[in-house]
């Protein structure tokens, strides 16, 4: 018995697929103290622990599991804090499964730690006890600085900033903080309300919020260096520009880009209206392409807005979607028929400027291609339609030129991200660093968060000395 | 949170907004256009920005009454808030001396023409401007556009002001006549631009649009603006709202235009019976 317990993770009790499916809530319904005791019992406290070196934002993993233990909710969730300002997102969105817990020695005879999930335990704990502690008012450096997107990154250095002193204003080109969290990850994966509280916190340490501001319009870099007196800035705008297929009838009404249709639902609440005013088409018959993590949350968000079929179409295999395996299992619950070794070729239209079908051609894998995965290739005479009223590409981003072609002296890489120092986020700019997705190209939340807090380590380095070495 | 510091019905269906809003007044220029939120539940929608007063910190807009947003915009008086304000959004219009340049403004693109017609005056063209709408009281900045045009002809679609007309009549008797023409500009409702263009095509004359196409960021992340722009695929939020209109599929652009028809209709209605609620309540 005592084996058994040892092996197997508490699992978290979650919404079923047949409720869930009708509703924007979140699956998942969190541990409860007893399960999370529970759960952090099976930690061996290993005395060379792995787990830490798997998370990109250094958390002492083993230490607030200790706490959990102890019955201490709260003070683990301080010590998560000292570390990481978004402790509720990162217990929900992260991927664990490659990060933390893969590293975790229970992993090699049954399941690794729940990390992600203590994770998220504490941080709501803490929420639930009612006012959240923030730390001591460090010392006034008398330094200013500026993080452009509020998203995972711009909030992680700016909350590493704050708690060294410095001043610090966090620019938001919408009208929400919180970037790909407010506006690309639905409802029942993050709850809005979480990510507020998590803006909440920041603002509290005494980050300054600015909604509204689309930097290089409203503002350029170079007057927040020089005319706005701020002595660096941080470049965390995201990869925020959508690629389409590139096939015929992709400007039909009713193709969207997953970006589009995820803004319109999450961030505008478009599966609100009328009581909001942002509609989106709510497809019978919808069909998403793509293998990542955003077609899943496309997909799933079709369904909830009412789709009797929701087609998922893959030009690989499922081995080959790049999405965490966990979503794919709640994809595959919810009825999400996956089309797998389907590519798109063309969308048809209704002779109203609407989409009525897909047309799409098998494929089968080659040899492997550039990223190591087995290329697809076409089957010859196998081209068929699917009918469809929504059609939704959801295969990626790029760098989104308008920040950057306002400040020509920022070198950009081949493909218009910014060159920055991986380990820095210094850029060919002085004074100016960067970092997630505007560096890398589109990734995840936490390695955003990863990179917000180097660029906080480099830049308060650089604060003290104003001295700029770029070597790329 | 935005104060309106003035508004003005210009006629029944079209009003004149100014806004507080200092740091964008700062950035303006002719072209750009910004995104307003009236409030939480409110969508994002485009507006052009007719003018801008840098000393008084304020932009002013010019909106015509047609779906919800623009009835309960539009319900708003000095004094009142709007939520959100995000802009100068678009790449600026191109102004130069080009010699001779016609202005066209049809409905409520009237008020776009207008600081572009301004600002080609002030960079040493000669300008023409047509303005047009279905009818008189749908013409407005008669004045403001006779001000900086050296020639203004109105044109109304059942006479009762101006000259009988569409703008592209007197537009084609322009360019037959006057060959030292070398530009047209042309913003109005999509069909107008499109038959602006088919003119100005005939005599070759290099025409730009403005396109209003449905936006949500504005800032080139969700591509619901997206059009064909010479074959290839542009979004009129940051590579616009200005294009080259001999190269625009304005079919496209207005079929696009109508893909929420059904949900805006809705929406309109629903609104207008909540508010006569509202108002026979009081």
């Amino acid at each position: 018995m005592e084996d058994k317990k040892k092996k197997n993770r508490i699992k978290m009790r979650e919404q079923t697929p047949q409720a869930r499916i009708q509703n924007f809530m979140e699956v998942p319904y969190g541990y409860t103290p007893n399960e999370a005791v529970e759960e952090a019992s099976r930690c061996l406290s290993c005395l060379r622990p792995a787990c830490r070196n798997g998370c990109p934002v250094e958390v002492d993993i083993p230490s607030f599991i200790k706490l959990i233990k102890e019955g201490k909710f709260i003070e683990a969730a301080w010590k998560v804090k000292e570390k990481n300002a978004l402790p509720a997102v990162c217990g929900r969105v992260c991927p664990q499964e490659i990060q933390c817990e893969s590293l975790c020695i229970l992993g090699k005879k049954g399941e690794p730690v729940a990390i992600g999930n203590l994770e998220r335990f504490v941080a709501d704990y803490e929420a639930s006890e009612g006012e959240i502690q923030t730390p001591e008012k460090p010392k006034v450096t008398g330094r200013k600085v500026a993080i452009i997107g509020s998203g995972p990154g711009g909030l992680t250095c700016a909350a590493d900033l704050i708690k060294s002193g410095h001043q610090v204003t966090l620019f938001e080109a919408l009208h929400k903080p919180g970037g790909v969290l407010v506006y690309g990850i639905p409802e029942f994966r993050l709850p809005k309300t979480i990510v507020e509280r998590e803006v909440e916190y920041i603002k509290k340490l005494g980050v300054e919020v600015v909604v509204n501001a689309v930097i290089g319009k409203l503002y350029t870099i170079d007057e927040l260096l020089n005319g706005h007196g701020y002595d660096a800035c941080f470049i965390a705008t995201g990869a925020g520009l959508p690629m389409f297929l590139g096939i015929p009838g992709e400007n039909l009404n009713g193709v969207y880009s997953a970006n589009e249709f995820l803004t319109r639902a999450n961030l505008m609440k478009a599966y609100l209206f009328p009581e909001y005013d942002t509609p989106v088409k709510r497809g019978k018959k919808v069909a998403v392409f793509g293998g990542g993590n955003v077609t899943i949350d496309t997909a799933r968000v079709a369904l909830r807005l009412g789709a009797e079929k929701v087609y998922l179409i893959y030009r690989r295999s499922e081995e080959e979607m790049p999405a965490r395996k966990a979503e794919i299992h709640h994809a595959h619950e919810e009825g999400i028929e996956f089309m797998l070794l389907t590519n798109p070729t063309g969308f048809i239209d209704d002779g109203k400027g609407n989409i009525c079908a897909v047309e799409c051609s098998k494929m089968e894998l080659g040899e492997p291609d550039e990223s190591g995965r087995r290329r697809p290739v076409p089957i010859k005479g196998s081209k068929f339609q699917v009918e469809i009223d929504v059609g939704i590409p959801a295969i990626g981003t790029r760098s989104n030129p308008l920040l950057l072609h306002t400040v020509p002296d920022l070198k950009l890489n081949k493909k218009g991200y910014i060159s920055a120092e991986a380990d820095t986020g210094m850029t060919s700019k002085q004074g100016v660093f960067a970092g997630g997705d505007i560096v890398t190209g589109s990734a995840t939340v936490i390695l955003a968060m990863g990179a917000g807090k180097k660029a906080a380590k480099s830049i308060n380095e650089y604060l003290k000395w104003k001295y700029w070495d770029f070597k790329r | 949170m935005f104060e309106i510091v003035k508004k003005e019905e210009l006629s029944d269906a079209v009003t004149l907004f100014e806004i507080e809003a200092e740091d964008i007044a700062k950035k303006a220029k002719a072209g750009n256009f910004f995104i307003l939120k009236i409030n939480e539940q409110g969508e994002r929608i485009p507006l052009t920005i007719a003018d801008f007063d840098r000393d008084r910190g304020t932009i002013t807009t010019v909106f015509q009454k047609i779906g919800k947003t623009t009835h309960h915009l539009g319900t708003l008086n000095e004094g009142g808030f709007i939520s959100d304000v995000i802009g100068p959004l678009g790449k600026p219009a191109h102004i130069e001396d080009f010699g001779t340049v016609v202005c066209v403004g049809g409905g409520v693109g009237i008020a776009p023409v207008y600081p572009i017609a301004k600002a080609f005056k002030e960079a040493g063209n000669t300008v023409i401007s047509i303005i047009g709408a279905r009818t008189k009281n749908l013409i407005f900045w008669e004045d403001k556009m006779r001000a900086v045009s050296d020639d203004l002809i109105v044109t109304t679609d059942d006479g009762s002001h101006g000259r009988k007309s569409v703008v592209t009549v007197p537009l084609d008797e322009l360019l037959r006549t006057d060959k030292s023409i070398n530009l047209v500009i042309a913003i109005g409702p999509a069909i107008m631009m499109k038959f602006v263009c088919i003119t100005s095509e005939k005599y070759n004359v290099k025409t730009l649009v403005s396109l209003n196409s449905i936006m949500v960021d504005g800032t080139g992340m969700c591509g619901s603006c997206r059009i064909e722009v010479g074959g290839e695929i542009k979004f009129a939020c940051v590579d616009g709202p200005e294009f080259d209109g001999h190269k625009v599929d304005f079919d496209l652009l207005m079929a696009r235009q109508r893909m929420y028809l059904d949900e805006e209709k809705f929406a309109l209605q629903r609104y207008l019976e909540s508010y006569k609620e509202k108002k026979g309540g009081k």
